[in-house]
């Protein structure tokens, strides 16, 4: 489809400004333009239709089904857009006085309770933007709590495992920690031999997803806990997989110290298009002195933001946070109520029944039952027919679905990483693994239908080297000089409107 | 691209990178199958020349459109040359791995370390059971 610039016509107006009616003073000759602003120019019909031709052009949760590993693409409810559009919430100044935002620092407060709760900690902040940033400030209360022991300059090491999502080994960096990596086992558990040789007074913590980016919840967690504890480490629990064991199992219970939860992910937020996230964390005790302010605390019925913390590692974002994802989010989890165990219960037998029926076609690499989500592997199907996870990703499109997480984790070779939420139907799930029962049998007998896919779709196969090396993010004049009018001929239009 | 090869007369590490020993210098690189699984690189971030890098250790990172990746030194040493071809056109170590596609020169630092390092025949293994 053609650009908004590329629909444009040197003259064309979609309003009248009405012809000044008192005399127009001169203005300076340095403030003037020498030349009109470059905007395209349409009539409003061409307009409306060109941003509503764009619209069908998007894909997302309301449109089909976005099995995105990892990502946990559930459903939005919309009445949680219709509370946090309420005028009380909408038009709240984040300026304003505690003693008129009662209400707001209620529903504030109330969440942290929910998270305290749901992790099994003891305090909350929810500051964090996003899990990266909830990962970040969780390691710098981490050496908060070892300055304030002495032990700073002796706890320089944090233990990750090869299966962990990108951004924890960057958060390591961005705290001025060192990272050691430890391996998967068979089984996809943390190698617990290989850890016990990397465990020692100089660590100063863990991160761990636990269910992992595998989907598969660590069968040694409570061994793992007593060797870092052992030596007086901390544990950090990456809750990106959190949709899993909500009302099941507890972080704090399995002795994490510090927790980030992704609202935007397990509490439902649209975050598709990037943002806005929240990613609050949840703390022991023992750390509660260091939280980012303001903590939002509760004084009998008067609720007040908490600046008063002489040990807090400071602010991490502007005022308390993305407030209106706290409200999307109470909004989501009260809808629940005490059956919030129902949704990660439902999360979790979903991906269980679509690895049962795909696991035969696909390979398998950790044959175990899964949590939320699963983790295939197009192996065969790459050594056999030459096909590789990127192509049964594109072909997907071709069915009508997002495709899943490919090449994540890295452990896995041609990795395909599906996860499915509670909100699909088993009518969905079905489609889809019809689908993919039926892309592996494609493979079989036609690879070049795949290695061409998608064929059915606005944009076929990108090139994804050139898109990385050389993109085209902006229109260039330069490279269009028919589709304005030359400047002249633009200004007079413009004089004369 | 390359066709797969692993040649006799280099060393191997297991995290899929090669070493060609030149008197007390080494020339370091990624295997093809390291190439492979990564896909088309679009970025090669250097180690500084000068810099010492320690056998086991990440020395630097390949970037495709799949991942970034760290590159494993087999051998400790002191960087004295990296191969700006590969900055300039990282493909290159898609289209030549073990001839133009090699990544940094270094002054062996513990020679001895080559012993543990796997022949082609070894490494091939490793490729085979992952």
């Amino acid at each position: 489809m053609k650009l908004i610039y590329e629909r444009s016509q040197a003259g064309r107006r979609g309003l009248g400004i009405p012809k000044p009616d008192l005399p127009v003073p001169e203005l300076p000759a340095s403030l003037r333009r020498a030349e009109p602003p470059r905007l395209p120019e349409l009539a409003e019909p061409e307009v409306l239709r060109h941003f509503t031709e764009l619209s069908t052009r998007n894909f997302g949760i309301d449109t089909g089904f976005y099995p995105l590993g990892s990502c946990t693409m559930k459903y939005n409810p919309r009445i949680n857009e219709r509370l946090v559009g309420l005028p009380g919430f909408a038009n709240l100044h984040p300026l304003v006085e505690d003693d008129a935002a009662q209400g707001a620092l209620e529903l504030e407060w109330e969440l942290q309770e929910i998270l305290r709760e749901v992790t099994g900690l003891d305090a909350v902040s929810l500051q964090p933007a996003a899990g990266s940033q909830g990962e970040l400030t969780g390691l710098m209360l981490f050496r908060a709590y070892f300055q304030d022991k002495g032990e700073d300059e002796q706890r320089r090491k944090i233990v990750i495992p090869d299966t962990a999502h990108g951004t924890n080994p960057a958060s390591v960096t961005m705290a001025g920690y060192e990272l050691t990596p430890v391996k998967t086992d068979p089984r996809g558990n943390i190698d617990v031999e290989d850890l016990r040789g990397k465990v020692d007074e100089h660590t100063a913590g863990l991160m761990l997803t636990n269910p992992s980016t595998l989907g598969l919840f660590d069968e040694n967690i409570e061994e793992i806990r007593d060797i870092f504890h052992g030596v007086g480490a901390l544990m950090y629990y990456d809750g990106a997989n959190l949709n899993a064991v909500c009302g099941i199992s507890r972080p704090g219970d399995m002795g994490f110290d510090v927790v980030h939860i992704n609202l935007h992910k397990t509490f439902s937020q649209p975050h598709g298009g990037g943002g806005p996230g929240g990613g609050p964390i949840a703390v022991r005790a023992s750390l509660e002195p260091f939280l980012p302010v303001p903590v939002v605390a509760r004084d009998g019925g008067r609720f007040r933001l908490d600046y008063d913390r002489p040990k807090s590692i400071g602010k991490v974002r502007a005022f308390s946070g993305p407030f209106g994802v706290f409200v999307r989010s109470y909004a989501f989890i009260r809808s629940y109520g005490p059956a919030l165990r129902e949704m990660s219960e439902v999360a979790v037998l979903n991906a269980n029944y679509m690895l049962a029926r795909l696991k035969d076609a696909y390979d398998l690499p950790f044959d175990r039952l899964c949590m939320h989500e699963f983790v295939l592997s197009t192996r065969s199907l790459k050594r056999e027919h030459g096909v590789s996870a990127l192509d049964v990703a594109k072909r997907l499109m071709d069915y009508g679905f997002h495709p899943p997480t490919v090449y994540f984790p890295l452990i896995v070779p041609e990795a395909l990483m599906i996860e499915p939420t509670e909100s699909e139907a088993k009518e969905t799930l079905d489609r889809f693994i019809d689908a993919m029962l039926a892309i592996a049998q494609e493979a079989a007998e036609e690879p070049e239908l795949l290695h061409d896919a998608p064929h059915e779709r606005p944009v076929r196969r990108l090139d994804e080297v050139r898109a990385a090396k050389n993109p085209i993010v902006r229109f260039r004049f330069d490279d269009h000089p028919t589709e304005q009018g030359s400047g002249d001929r633009q200004l007079e239009a413009q004089k004369g409107a | 691209m390359s066709t797969e090869s692993y040649p006799e007369d280099l060393l191997y590490h297991p995290e899929h990178d090669w070493a060609r020993i030149d008197g007390d210098e080494a020339v370091l690189g990624i295997t093809w199958h390291a190439q492979d699984a990564l896909g088309e690189l679009v970025h090669y971030e250097p180690p500084n020349v000068g810099a010492s890098v320690g056998k086991d250790a990440s020395y630097g990172e390949v970037e495709s459109v799949k991942a970034v990746s760290d590159l494993i030194s087999p051998l400790s040493g002191e960087v004295i040359e990296v191969n700006q071809q590969v900055i300039d056109a990282p493909e290159t170590a898609n289209d030549d791995p073990y001839g133009d596609g090699w990544l940094i020169r270094v002054r062996m630092t513990q020679p001895d370390e080559q012993s543990q390092l796997l022949s082609a025949a070894d490494y091939q293994r490793v490729v085979e059971s992952e």
